[in-house]
């Protein structure tokens, strides 16, 4: 799960992590309520969505006047912002993060995941502050400081000091930085998180640190005995799509192509679209309606793929396990009645029950085309997408 | 012989009463698998379908039974905890299904496993079966027949694919195991097969991976240097975009890391031949091997 910026933030003064002063506005007044409360002389306007980049994208605006928050504040506020993380469209722009001005000496970027192929988080920091540290990685990993912290003691001072001397960083600042990244370290184990970053951390005339901006994700699965996360969850930020899958427990992504897949298990589920693209289909979606699929399931399923109009066809994949093709079958059709069957659409099943619900396919009535196998099928699914592409263009 | 599991394989089930708990273990009992325990917490004295005992904590079913494996079906917010017994009891084997632990449950999981002999296989994964003798997990049993193809992969449903397609051609399998789509998890590629190079039961591997980490590249180069028996490979997620689980936790591509691309080079650089489509998994593995 994301947060936006000025959620963050707000995570990181709680845990001591020393942030600019600032404000969340939804409307233009609020946000010049908000410029009321900052002493000036510069304030910053920040447009919250959750993709990155949004200051290359026109997004954030440094202000010298409060008259100029206002126009910034108007132009920012229901702009369609277009960042490398948004997608050609935009994200529409509904909240604002109204902050004072740092003393800029030095920006540097620290961050902290995990790191899966050794089992510990990892920190990592930069001189390269404000720069996509992706980029940083790949071009001049050099520049990229790591330490790896032992879970059963957490972070150390003495990682912190390699870490703030690597930085080039001296007197009083060393230690702030050490105290900072401890206060990251609690904040990422009490919430559950996956990511923190601190980008730029901001080194200031008197030596102290700050958080210019900030990002935290956070782990899907330990949200449970999470409320006061969850309560930052923002829908407008969400697929619709995505959301109403949710609901019913359902895996799902929105991708850009044109077929639509339902798919058992997450690795067949992207195998299924990996052979969609062998063939010459782009893949509209990954879909797993995981091990316990119901006929409920099945027809929401159905209901979310078929609302992308982009869609040429659907293919069903299944290799039922514990889950028996009868049921999938059953929930096939009577999803594919209640919803209308309006786009081709192939059935494969494998495994427990294979022969019923074959048979439940076939009693159906329905112009269900039936894939052998996984090849078979998934040749079948890109054929009927092209022809209804080219009956309907 | 086999891999870990067989005929002598004793199992204890962790949250035997929760329905997919229940559920499995009469296919597992079906299946010819000796359940000999259930542990659930407040629930001992009792029996499971009238037939298996069940006890309060792990000590006592194994002070009880002698059970030397255990299976987790509790749900996520308690599974680190179930883990953490059975390795408290030195337990050989742990194979935890629950899918949705948290990765910092399972940061303390792992820490506290480096003390303990117990193995961990999952979590988030279908279980092992040495078919014919012995199966723990979620896998449909019919699909499986005894034979010499070791298939090893992070996904379920296309380890079946793999196991349906040797079937179907009439070859068979020594042990299947499903490593789990967990970040963070137990038993690794290089873990698992570094048990089927000492087996003399398994003749060839198919080992599927996917998307996120680099477990797939670090396997591959451990098979040019080490193994001598006959591997084949697939990946999925080729066409996942970066930045987005695919509903596994640990399949995600991050940091321009974990490509599909990167992981079918690893392969192919150390000389494993790789399925062109998981329609392909045993059509490709009879490219490099025979069946005897």
């Amino acid at each position: 799960m994301k947060i936006h910026e000025y959620q963050a933030k707000q995570l990181f003064a709680q845990y001591g992590v020393p942030v600019p002063e600032g404000y969340a506005a939804f409307s233009v007044p609020e946000a010049m309520a908000a410029a009321d409360k900052l002493p000036g002389p510069v304030w910053v306007v920040k447009a919250q969505i959750h993709a990155g980049g949004r200051g290359l994208g026109g997004g954030v605006k440094v202000c010298k006047s409060k008259e100029e928050v206002r126009e910034r504040s108007q132009q920012i506020l229901g702009m369609m912002l277009k960042t490398h993380q948004t997608g050609p469209e935009g994200q529409l722009v509904r909240r604002l993060y109204i902050e004072g001005g740092a003393d800029i000496k030095r920006e540097l970027y620290l961050g902290m995941l995990l790191d899966r192929d050794v089992g510990k988080i990892v920190v990592m920091a930069s001189t390269e502050g404000g720069m996509n540290i992706e980029d940083v990685a790949h071009n001049t990993p050099e520049l990229i400081s790591k330490v790896w912290i032992d879970p059963s003691v957490g972070v150390q001072a003495f990682q912190g000091r390699a870490l703030a001397f690597k930085l080039g960083m001296t007197g009083k600042t060393v230690n702030a930085f050490v105290k900072t990244l401890n206060s990251l370290y609690e904040l990422y184990m009490a919430k559950d998180c996956s990511l923190v970053e601190i980008n730029p951390l901001v080194v200031q005339g008197d030596g102290s640190v700050i958080a210019l901006d900030g990002k935290v994700n956070f782990d899907d699965n330990a949200m449970y005995r999470h409320p006061d996360i969850m309560a930052f969850r923002d829908l407008d930020e969400e697929d619709p799509r995505e959301i109403e899958a949710s609901k019913y427990d359902l895996n799902y992504v929105h991708l850009d192509g044109n077929v639509g897949c339902l798919v058992n298990g997450a690795g067949l589920a992207m195998a299924t679209m990996d052979i969609l693209k062998h063939y010459g289909s782009e893949p509209a979606n990954f879909l797993d309606v995981g091990g316990g699929a119901t006929a409920e399931k099945v027809t929401a399923a159905f209901k979310i793929i078929l609302s992308d109009k982009r869609v040429h066809a659907i293919f069903v994949n299944i290799f039922g396990g514990i889950m028996k093709c009868d049921t999938i079958a059953e929930g096939v059709v009577t999803a594919a009645k209640e919803v209308g069957l309006d786009r081709p659409l192939v059935v494969r099943l494998e495994g427990t029950n294979v022969e019923l619900g074959k048979q439940i396919l076939r009693d159906s009535g329905l112009p269900i085309l039936t894939g052998n196998d996984m090849k078979d099928g998934a040749q079948k699914a890109v054929e009927a997408a092209k022809q209804y592409a080219a009956a309907h263009a | 012989m086999a891999v870990l599991v067989d005929k002598n394989t004793r199992l204890l089930v962790q949250g035997i009463t929760g329905t997919s708990g229940a559920f499995h273990t009469r296919q597992a009992i079906a299946y010819g698998t000796n359940v000999v325990a259930g542990v659930v917490p407040g629930k001992g004295g009792t029996k499971f379908d009238d037939n298996v005992p069940i006890f309060d904590t792990v000590a006592d079913a194994i002070h009880a039974t002698g059970a030397n494996a255990s299976v987790v079906y509790v749900p996520p917010p308690f599974a680190a905890d179930a883990i953490m017994e059975c390795a408290d009891n030195e337990l050989a084997l742990c194979v935890a299904i629950t899918e949705g632990i948290p990765v910092l449950d399972m940061l303390r999981v792992k820490q506290f496993l480096a003390g303990h002999r117990t193995r961990l296989i999952g979590p988030n994964c279908p279980g092992i079966i040495t078919p014919g003798q012995c199966k723990i997990g979620i896998m449909p049993g019919h699909i499986h027949k005894p034979g010499n193809v070791a298939v090893l992969s992070r996904s379920g449903t296309l380890t079946y694919e793999a196991v349906g397609q040797l079937t179907a051609l009439g070859i068979g399998q020594s042990t299947c195991i499903g490593i789990g789509g967990d970040p963070i998890k137990g038993t690794d590629f290089i873990d698992a097969l570094t048990l089927f190079a000492e087996d003399p039961d398994t003749h060839a591997i198919i080992m599927i991976g996917e998307i996120g980490g680099s477990a797939e590249e670090e396997a591959a180069a451990w098979i040019k240097a080490n193994l001598k028996k006959p591997v084949i490979g697939f990946i999925a997620g080729l066409t996942a975009p970066p930045g987005r689980r695919m509903g596994h936790a640990g399949a995600i591509i991050s940091g321009g890391k974990g490509t599909g691309q990167s992981k079918i080079a690893a392969f192919e650089e150390n000389g494993i031949r790789v399925a062109p489509t998981p329609g392909d998994l045993a059509s490709t593995l009879l490219k490099v091997w025979q069946p005897k």
